[in-house]
């Protein structure tokens, strides 16, 4: 409960921040219907040789797109800003004030920034969800969208766990920013459904960087190939990852001296 | 001349030196930009194989030696960012480049061309996991070799004085994000980064024909990759050496002009 109190409080705090700044958020809506427009030609360059990729239908991958970008608009809006700042904090020293706090520290610093600009990728994801909802010749059932909302949740907590196992490492290595290139590269691999993808891709992106989970399984669901397994699964890999980062996050604080006065 | 020789070398060497000390961030950078092309590759393998093993006249392993390549030239391609302009103006550091004897644009020049030979050496071990895991069709004759390493460094070129040109809106208005946005869109898009043009419909070929985007992109890749006859190459580096000139030429009338608008800010 605290927990949400505390989210809530800084989700609010972050709001207003940022409602002073509305132009950002016609350039966000432009870089987000620029990105939706480059994302649908490379489908209809890659539908105008072929009807059907690796078994998948046009309006199919037009979900997996859709879940792409909500899922990035998630990540945008509330797990990478947290992570930058607590890059910065070990950077500079100013962890410490942080760290002096009687509230959870992990709690603590995956909450503190919100860009809610980052939002309007949220919508333009749930609007190409829609549009290709509208065309799946199966429809969707009140199963698979339960199962939908499931996997969604389970993807964005296991990419925050692999966002603060990461960020953790800074711990150790300060300069780890280019970890934020690194995981946008990687990220964009989830645009298509990591079937595709050579094995030992595939295997990176569903356990080392959980993209897999996070978009492929949730599209999965909605297009009628999620497996009770898969979901299953997904359960019992989100349960130990939020474990063993809990235990990271412990671990990396006792090697934390401080760099401030 | 011999003056201006040793100021680009002494440029030079400080960037390389600056760089290679940043080997593991340089590299986590590197392998970061891999993924963009892998994804690319993967996907239109996969559609070459559905076709019966071709597509725009690419097979798989044509596919494989394209981006491979790819990553080489992307290296090549990084050069000022026009975002580092307002950075520049806002911060006044251009009032001291300002005091400096010789424009601005040769320490920028020079400094990415030092940069580029740590690019290169980095890249090398990539290639060779590259060329391991996915097998390309890439047998060039040393003509090409050699043509390919012309026609890297006039990508180059052609890029670094578009986008320096570019940068200098900066000047004339803050609100330029959206401009460089629209800008990279376009040159992902027509360029052969995406693609290789060839995948492309013809009416949007044709509208890159008149662009500089391809010249520093996709025509240094098919250089290597035996894509091109000579005729065709001899044009392309013709048309590197144009842009090239085109994006000086607007620099020095852009410079002149921005500079009249330039009031400084802190010192």
């Amino acid at each position: 409960m605290t927990f949400l109190r505390l989210a809530w409080a800084h989700f609010k705090v972050g709001a207003m921040n940022e409602l002073q700044y509305r132009v950002n958020f016609f350039i966000q809506l432009f870089q987000s219907l620029l990105a939706l427009a480059t994302g649908l030609i490379g489908l209809w360059l890659v539908f105008n040789q072929t009807d059907d990729l690796a078994g998948w239908r046009p309006a199919e991958l037009l979900a997996v797109m859709g879940v792409h970008i909500l899922m990035g608009g998630v990540i945008q809006t509330f797990i990478q800003p947290n992570m930058g700042k607590l890059m910065e904090d070990v950077h500079k020293g100013t962890l410490d004030y942080t760290l002096t706090k009687p509230a959870d520290s992990q709690t603590l610093v995956s909450v503190r920034e919100v860009r809610i600009w980052s939002l309007v990728d949220v919508l333009t994801g749930a609007i190409v969800l829609g549009v290709a909802a509208a065309q799946l010749e199966r429809g969707i059932g009140l199963g698979d969208a339960i199962a939908f909302v499931l996997a969604l949740v389970l993807g964005a907590v296991m990419i925050y766990c692999f966002w603060l196992i990461l960020t953790t490492g800074a711990f150790k290595v300060v300069r780890v920013e280019n970890i934020l290139e690194l995981f946008s590269g990687v990220y964009q691999a989830g645009r298509w459904p990591v079937g595709i993808y050579p094995l030992w891709m595939r295997g990176t992106l569903t356990f080392l960087v959980p993209v897999a989970f996070a978009v492929t399984v949730p599209a999965e669901s909605l297009t009628s190939r999620l497996t009770t397994g898969t979901l299953v699964l997904a359960v019992v890999f989100t349960a130990a990852l939020v474990v063993v980062t809990r235990l990271i996050w412990r671990l990396g604080l006792r090697s934390y001296t401080g760099a401030s006065a | 001349m011999t003056d201006m020789v040793r100021l680009y070398l002494g440029w030079a060497r400080l960037s390389i030196l600056e760089q290679l000390q940043y080997r593991v961030a340089n590299y986590f950078y590197m392998i970061g930009m891999v993924a963009e092309p892998v994804i690319y590759l993967v996907v239109w393998t996969t559609v070459a194989e559905a076709q019966g093993g071709e597509v725009g006249g690419f097979t798989p392993g044509e596919l494989a030696a394209y981006y491979i390549v790819w990553t080489l030239v992307r290296n090549m391609n990084i050069v000022l960012t026009p975002y580092a302009w307002e950075e520049r103006i806002r911060r006044g550091e251009l009032t001291s480049d300002l005091l400096r004897p010789v424009h601005p644009v040769h320490r920028d020049l020079a400094y990415f061309a030092g940069w580029k030979v740590v690019a290169i050496l980095m890249w090398l071990p990539i290639a060779i996991v590259l060329t391991w895991v996915f097998k390309p069709t890439l047998h060039p004759t040393g003509a090409e070799i050699l043509l390919f390493f012309v026609a890297l460094w006039g990508g180059f070129l052609v890029r670094f004085f578009a986008l320096w040109a570019l940068g200098l809106v900066t000047f004339w208005t803050t609100r330029v994000q959206a401009l460089y946005e629209l800008y990279f869109t376009a040159e992902l898009l027509l360029s052969g980064r995406l693609v290789p043009l060839s995948l492309m419909p013809g009416w949007v070929q044709r509208v890159a024909d008149f662009l500089p985007f391809q010249w520093a992109f996709q025509f240094p890749i098919e250089t290597l990759i035996g894509k091109l006859d000579t005729g065709e190459i001899v044009y392309g580096l013709a048309m590197q050496a144009l842009w090239t000139g085109v994006g000086i030429g607007i620099t020095a009338v852009a410079w002149r002009r921005s500079l009249k608008r330039f009031t400084a800010v802190g010192g």
